[in-house]
């Protein structure tokens, strides 16, 4: 049990650094991204092709998020600039992103087994097993990240992303281009979701072309879970609650399949949660009306 | 000042839609002009306003500002020049984030955003006086989110921060329709305050025929997209009601005069 919840949580800190990504398209810049899907792969993709040629499994990590960063190019370009809807331009950008996979990869899945990653460097130097240097190195990005974030956030140049997601108009009637703010906030978004896909492949020691499939819905999971269970107070809070809302979402996900539900039906469980979870304030307002209209039936009863 | 010459815009050109919103609209401002917009609905006002904002592009005509072509401009490198009020207290503020955010956001206006920290100590300090001149309490709640205020409120503080680095041209689009009267009265008295205490020239667009006597050095009228009437300093401040409304019948034909022009 202790080692199934270990590896719950070393698997959501890798992904907590993808619901930073998604924290910042969704939330910031009010946009579903769905590039995600396609960047999280991406990120897998160069660092699996970079470590089989015998680079710094490290450097690795650089090239993915840079990778990342174009693919939020793309997508922030498609929007901004040839006016596609942000929901179609990230689709447009995932699908295209399947074949640049493929293309770095050369094939539809490579394996790491038995090569250096970040992990077995910090194994080694440490001591430590594979779960520990991944909780280690995972738990340092993520939250290094949330500082980061923190600090580029509270700049002019990331107060004026912020409000770009919040009032463009006002925006732009403050002298700031919204259009190369939204790019410079999907940027950053994919370029976090694509460190994540790295940091994942080197973990798993493979990448798959498959493995960004239905990840926008666990990283809305985990952001949601988040959200709700840990503080809405200020926004260093709200950053960390996606840490926490990435682990505890991968502690659910560990609980449920050693109570016995097939693995099969994982996205079909995800799926659920997350419409739930995305409908509870409708679910709210249907409550108050039905509450209203009873307590009037029962005054002219 | 500003130069605005032959100005046309056309919405929805070449649909059944099509409508003439700018109909050849000339208007020169000098320095120190407060100018009061006056006219119906769909007379091409806050369309006037909007094309000088760079929210819409005219068909044709040019604008001016202090000898730069200001149409050639996007909105954003126009905000530069410009302080802008809107009618609706939700679009001039980002409701998600602090007061003093959206302060820090307005001082810099024109200014390249760096990643240098978005508010400084200093800035805060100047917020606090600032905010403390509206009269509203403001200064004691700077890390508030702006959602949390009040129509009125949200709209004294858009006055500030269209005020915050003072712009070469103010302009009020309707900013006292959405509120109550008594908020009203004091969101103009406070544009006021700012327009004269600065020196600033300013268009204020208004259905309010008493307010557009009042207020301003000079009275524009508008119908039909075109510029209908045009009075200046004491010429304007011996207009009435009467004689406003009875050249806007004259003029306007069918189009809609609202209550609130005169009672509002």
């Amino acid at each position: 049990m202790q080692q199934i919840l270990l590896g719950a949580v070393s698997l959501g800190l890798l992904w907590s650094i993808m619901t930073l990504g998604v924290y910042i398209s969704y939330r910031i810049l009010d946009v579903a991204d769905l590039t995600v899907e396609g960047t999280i792969t991406l990120g897998a993709a160069i660092c699996a092709r970079l470590i089989t040629n015998g680079h710094d499994p490290a450097l690795s990590l650089l090239f993915a998020f840079v990778g990342g960063t174009a693919a939020g190019l793309v997508t922030g370009l498609l929007h901004t600039k040839l006016r596609i809807p942000a929901l179609l331009s990230g689709i447009l950008t995932m699908i295209a992103l399947y074949s640049v996979n493929l293309r770095v990869m050369g094939m539809s899945n490579m394996s790491l087994l038995r090569m250096t990653t970040v992990y077995s460097k910090i194994s080694d130097w440490l001591g430590l097993n594979k779960t520990m240097s991944v909780i280690i190195l995972g738990g340092t990005v993520a939250v290094g990240l949330v500082f980061i974030l923190y600090w580029f956030f509270g700049t002019e140049l990331g107060s004026a992303v912020r409000a770009t997601g919040n009032n463009p108009n006002m925006v732009r009637a403050q002298g700031i281009n919204t259009d190369t703010a939204l790019i410079i906030g999907l940027m950053l978004s994919n370029g976090l979701v694509s460190l994540s896909g790295g940091l994942i492949a080197q973990s798993q020691n493979y990448a798959d072309v498959q493995m960004g499939t239905g990840s926008i819905v666990i990283g809305l999971a985990s952001l949601i879970i988040g959200e709700v269970l840990f503080g809405k107070r200020g926004f260093k809070s709200r950053l960390t609650s996606m840490i926490f809302g990435a682990i505890t979402y991968r502690i659910i996900i560990a609980l449920v399949l050693r109570m016995g539900m097939p693995a099969d039906d994982l996205k079909l469980f995800t799926a659920i949660t997350v419409a739930l979870a995305l409908s509870l304030p409708r679910f709210a307002e249907l409550r108050d009306t039905l509450m209203v209209s009873l307590k009037r039936r029962q005054r002219h009863a | 000042m500003l130069d605005i010459q032959r100005l046309t815009k056309v919405f929805n050109p070449g649909t059944i839609n099509e409508k003439l919103a700018l109909d050849d609209v000339s208007l020169h401002l000098n320095p120190g002009d407060f100018v009061t917009l006056i006219g119906g609905n769909g007379a091409g006002k806050s369309t006037l306003l909007n094309c000088v904002a760079g929210v819409y592009r005219q068909e044709s005509g040019s604008i001016e500002l202090d000898g730069q072509r200001l149409d050639r401009l996007s909105e954003h490198k126009r905000a530069r020049h410009l302080g802008r009020v809107f009618q609706d207290p939700l679009m001039g503020t980002a409701a998600d984030m602090e007061i003093q955010e959206n302060l820090a956001l307005a001082l810099r206006r024109g200014a390249r955003r760096t990643l240098r920290w978005g508010v400084t100590a200093g800035d805060k300090a100047a917020f606090h006086d600032k905010l403390a001149s509206l009269g509203l309490g403001l200064e004691e709640r700077m890390s508030v989110k702006v959602r949390l205020l009040s129509g009125g409120q949200r709209q004294a503080l858009t006055l500030l921060m269209a005020t915050l680095k003072a712009p070469k041209l103010l302009l009020l689009d309707e900013h006292t329709a959405a509120l109550d009267p008594k908020t009203a009265r004091k969101v103009l008295e406070l544009s006021e305050r700012f327009i004269s205490e600065m020196g600033l020239t300013c268009m204020m667009v208004t259905h309010n025929m008493r307010d557009a006597i009042h207020y301003g050095n000079r009275l524009v009228m508008m119908s039909h997209g075109r510029i209908i009437l045009d009075v200046n300093g004491g010429e304007k401040h011996k207009l009435t009601v009467e004689q406003l409304v009875q050249m806007f019948s004259a003029n306007a034909g069918e189009e809609a005069m609202s209550d609130r022009m005169l009672l509002g």
